[in-house]
């Protein structure tokens, strides 16, 4: 028998596949879908204390070999997204929360909030590419870094995982600040910035001109990321970047991961690709001869 | 790939003081009920349903309400602008006698089912609703289908007086309709749902679109129906379960909107 339950510290998850954070995740009804699909955990909507309408569009677009967007962090802040949470109080799945601010206090409180709802571990959103003074503006600051990540790890009870930036020099540099913070767990990638251009009317097409690209294409930019990390963290590690099959999944747990999420997969192989990966995930391991995703975790690693 | 492709306009019509239709080259096969999203560069992207639909060419009928629409209605033939799709389900059309209900601009959308609907000598019955005279358009266009047009004006100015969805009451106690299909004000949707509990029933809705890729979770109604992939047409027995239709829209930033 092949078990896919998974641990990430002290979270236990029935299915390694997370919905990551942006993806139908803006209301109890979209997530719970996502849960019926089913993802072993969900990833909110990044939220902050405010509402946000995010970017005019267009905000996302398919290339050749990913997705591009600019969302601009569009949330109802937290206190409409609190109505959203209650709905999901009964769930079977660990919800987590995701939230983004500009000051270790705005975290903090985020965090309590979403641990008052009733989420399962809050994800740091000090990633997002294309957000003036949120995401990775706070998250390739080390210093700030940490301040934010021990201002949180200090308010709540619940574990913390930090998504972290492909966009940066050295990744490592970034989760050590956030393992000194004593984060739980450190989430990556996020989306790797990029941009594309109309040739006809000579302008970038995203509203905001530079966006994040996500899909296949980051895939081998998100397993160099855990391999890396994985030699140099002792967190427990959560690989993010074009999972779209059961044997993407695999390489990541290979490179260090203890579970995936996935995003623009939605897009490709629609709501059910959970389900799907999991089976391909399954039938991987027993043609493989392996019954546990714990024997995977960094088989790749020197 | 899935980008807005620069398009020129081949031609514009103005429909009434506020309504305009656009006609670009678009030779992709398009369902009736299904939509683009159309880029103004440097402005927005926003969905517009398919209003004609020949071989080679499409046409989106839109009123000027706000920033994009307002930029878009300014631009005639010659102009460009940034068009992908078509997204969405489209209707289901089927039945001997059909009835469809606009509303306001609802009846753009509609246009194109009506017109397939004659093609196959379906007997057609169209209630076309406005607030005024002035606001009326595609009502000699929908007569030259051969369909049996009804106007409704809110103040009377033309038409009957009343809402679109009390004379559809009217025609649904005379008539045997075997589906109603509508677009409208979502209110008046709701209304003609009601009326439609053993007719087959389809109504298009429409909420705050931004992936248009059944993605970013901007446009879920009920458990999780994208409207942009899922819908925007969505039967009776669906909308049933939608408990947020005819209550709620949410804003761009995921706020609850309620109806009045
Ligand atoms: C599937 C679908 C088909 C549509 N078809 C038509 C059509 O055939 N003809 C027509 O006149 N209108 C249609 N609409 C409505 C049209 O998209 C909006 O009127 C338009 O987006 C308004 O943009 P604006 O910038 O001019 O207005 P704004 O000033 O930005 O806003 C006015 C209102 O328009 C709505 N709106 C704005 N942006 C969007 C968006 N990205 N997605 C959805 N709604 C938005 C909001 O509810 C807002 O309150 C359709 C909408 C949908 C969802
Ligand atoms: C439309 C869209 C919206 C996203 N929104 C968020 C967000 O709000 N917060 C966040 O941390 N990541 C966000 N992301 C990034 C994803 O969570 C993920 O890290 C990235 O897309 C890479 O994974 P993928 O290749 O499986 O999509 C978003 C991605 C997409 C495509
Ligand atoms: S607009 Fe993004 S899911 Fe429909």
């Amino acid at each position: 028998m092949v078990d896919i339950s998974t641990t990430i510290g002290s979270l236990r998850i029935k299915n390694p596949t997370m919905l990551a954070s942006g993806i139908m995740d803006e209301d109890a009804g979209s997530m719970h879908r996502m849960i019926r699909s089913g993802a072993g955990a969900i990833v909110t909507k990044s939220i902050g204390l405010h509402a946000r309408e995010g970017y005019p569009n267009p905000t996302v677009l398919e290339l050749e070999y990913g997705l591009l967007n600019a969302m601009g962090l569009p949330n109802p802040g937290i206190d409409a997204y609190e109505d959203e949470l209650q709905l999901l109080k009964k769930s079977r799945v660990p919800i987590i929360g995701s939230i983004y601010g500009a000051t270790p206090d705005e975290f903090a409180r985020l965090a309590d909030t979403m641990q008052h709802c009733g989420a399962a571990a809050v994800e740091l959103n000090v990633s997002c590419p294309h957000a003036k003074h949120y995401g990775m503006e706070v998250g390739c600051d080390t210093q700030l870094l940490y301040k934010i990540v021990t201002a949180v790890t200090e308010q709540v009870t619940i574990p913390v995982f930090v998504k972290i930036s492909p966009n940066v020099t050295n990744i490592v540099e970034i989760a050590s600040a956030a393992e000194q913070g004593n984060a739980d767990a450190i989430v990556a990638i996020n989306t790797v910035k990029a941009m594309k251009i109309d040739l006809e009317t000579r302008q970038p097409i995203l509203a905001n001109k530079t966006g994040g690209y996500s899909g296949r294409a980051i895939k081998p930019i998100g397993v160099r990321c855990i391999y890396d990390l994985a030699q140099h963290i002792k967190l427990p590690l959560i690989g993010v970047g074009g999972i779209t099959t059961g044997q993407d999944a695999v390489e990541y747990f290979m490179a260090g991961a203890s579970a995936v999420q996935l995003g623009s997969a939605v897009y490709y192989r629609g709501p059910d690709v959970f389900r799907a990966v999991c089976t391909e995930l399954k039938d991987w391991m027993s043609a493989h001869g392996y019954t546990n995703v714990s024997q995977l975790v960094g088989a790749a690693l020197p | 790939m899935n980008i807005p492709i620069i398009t020129p306009i081949q031609s514009t019509t103005l429909e009434t003081k506020d309504v305009k239709t656009i006609t670009f080259a678009h030779p992709a096969p398009v369902i009736p009920g299904q939509f683009y999203m159309i880029w103004i560069p440097g402005v927005d992207e926003i969905p517009m349903s398919v209003s004609r639909i020949t071989l080679k060419t499409k046409a989106i009928t839109f009123r000027d309400v706000g920033d994009a629409t307002h930029q878009l209605f300014q631009l005639n033939a010659g102009s460009h602008i940034g068009i992908r799709g078509p997204y969405g389900n489209g209707f289901t059309i089927a039945g001997k006698h059909l009835l469809f209900v606009g509303g306001g601009t609802g009846i753009a959308m509609l246009a194109p089912a009506i017109e397939h609907a004659r093609k196959q000598k379906v007997k057609t019955t169209v209630i076309i609703g406005v607030k005024t005279h002035q606001e009326l358009f595609f009502e000699q266009h929908m007569k030259r289908t051969g369909a049996t047009v009804y106007v409704t004006t809110d103040d009377g100015s033309y038409g009957e007086k009343g809402f679109a969805s009390d004379l559809a009451a009217t025609v649904l106690k005379k008539e045997h309709i075997d589906a109603v299909y509508t677009c409208g004000p979502e209110l008046m949707m709701k209304t003609l749902h009601k009326l439609c509990k053993h007719i087959r029933f389809q109504a298009s809705l429409e909420r705050y679109m931004k992936c248009a890729m059944g993605l970013c979770g901007q446009c879920c109604v009920g458990d999780g129906l994208r409207v942009c992939v899922d819908g925007p047409i969505f039967d009776g027995t669906t909308l049933q379960k939608i408990t947020d239709f005819g209550k709620y829209h949410r804003d761009a930033a995921g706020r609850k909107i309620m109806y009045k």
